[in-house]
């Protein structure tokens, strides 16, 4: 194909572009009809373990818990609840969790703060898989639980774990920042728990 | 606060300049024929002493026999504000002309209105989807829609 204008040939033709996107999140929609299994098996211990590796775990899971970097995923009105939990009243960087990455390379957990439609769904996904192992998902709000109010809407996924395996489930409509924080708690205790083995990754 | 322009002698004005566009005088409103819908926004926009030059909003109402679109205009130089209301009967292959020409604000409702409720709208510079997705089935806002 010959290039003569850059910038106007790696856009294509308009409808093309539309087709594809919509065919892309036809098949993703097919594709998640099931919600994935929660990654709780991955608590359970089932290799016996010495004193090398119990020691590495707890320092391993110290680290990771202590150092919680949550990615931009604000889709809705959530977000404003996790912006205020971040702030100075609520202030959850006391639990590790002071940075929020633009960047998902650099973050290990996702905060799915709000309703998410299918013709986003495409990109959260892709959001969730950019992030580097170990990832952990909290599913913030009645939406990102279930779709809420909007589960059977023609636009709304049903909840994230339709898309990617879900950690911790906060409750509310919007939850209030503490139910946030106690969430983020309490992935922190599922993680302090965990082994450096291997993560059950469903999907 | 915008004052609603009395529609009787409104009706009038424009009866006398496009004869047989009215169909109906409302308190508050004026029901257009389709065919005549530019004919008559395009009077209320360029006449003195009228100029309506800002669409507020267009409304598509489902009414289960016809479909009705609602257009809102206000005037800013003289602050006073109207409704106009066409419709289109029946529920496939529904058209009706755009004025986009005469309103750039009509653009992206018009292609939210064909999204949701699968109106075409004549001669539209760009009339495609705008919500939903490519290979969606259906008009979600229609009430017979699931």
């Amino acid at each position: 194909m010959e290039v003569n204008n850059p910038g106007e040939a790696c856009i294509g033709p308009e409808h093309e572009l539309d087709r594809l996107e919509g065919q892309g999140i036809e098949q993703l929609k097919a594709a998640s009809q099931l919600a994935t299994a929660d990654p709780a098996q991955w608590l359970e211990k089932g290799i016996p373990r010495g004193i090398l590796l119990t020691t590495l775990d707890a320092v391993l899971g110290w680290a990771r818990k202590s150092s919680m970097w949550p990615v931009v995923c604000f889709p809705a009105c959530c977000a404003f609840e996790f912006i205020t939990a971040e702030a100075s009243r609520w202030d959850m960087s006391r639990f590790g969790m002071e940075i929020v990455r633009a960047s998902p390379r650099q973050a290990d957990l996702m905060i799915t703060a709000g309703t998410l439609t299918w013709k986003m769904a495409p990109q959260v996904k892709r959001i969730y898989e950019q992030m580097a192992e170990p990832k952990y998902v909290i599913a913030m709000g009645s939406c990102a639980i279930s779709g809420g109010i909007f589960a059977s809407s023609y636009s709304v996924v049903p909840g994230y774990n339709r898309l990617f395996p879900v950690d911790v489930y906060v409750p509310g409509c919007p939850p209030r920042p503490e139910a946030l924080i106690h969430g983020v708690r309490m992935l922190q205790r599922k993680l302090s728990q965990a082994t450096s083995i291997t993560r059950n990754t469903t999907k | 606060m915008t004052t609603a322009l009395s529609t009787s002698e409104l009706a009038a004005k424009i009866n006398e300049k496009l004869p047989g566009s009215i169909t109906e005088a409302g308190r508050e409103f004026l029901t257009v024929k389709p065919e005549a819908l530019i004919d008559v926004l395009s009077y209320l926009k360029s006449t003195p002493g009228l100029e309506f030059d800002y669409l507020t909003s267009i409304h598509a109402v489902d009414q289960w026999d016809y479909f009705e679109l609602v257009y809102l205009l206000v005037s800013i130089p003289h602050n006073h504000s109207l409704k106009i209301k066409t419709r289109c009967q029946g529920r496939d292959n529904l058209s009706v002309p755009s004025v986009v020409a005469l309103y750039k604000s009509a653009n992206f409702q018009e292609r939210e209105i064909f999204d949701l409720m699968g109106i075409r709208f004549e001669g539209h510079p760009n009339l495609k989807r705008i919500f939903l997705w490519e290979g969606f089935q259906g008009y979600p806002l229609r009430k017979d829609y699931l």
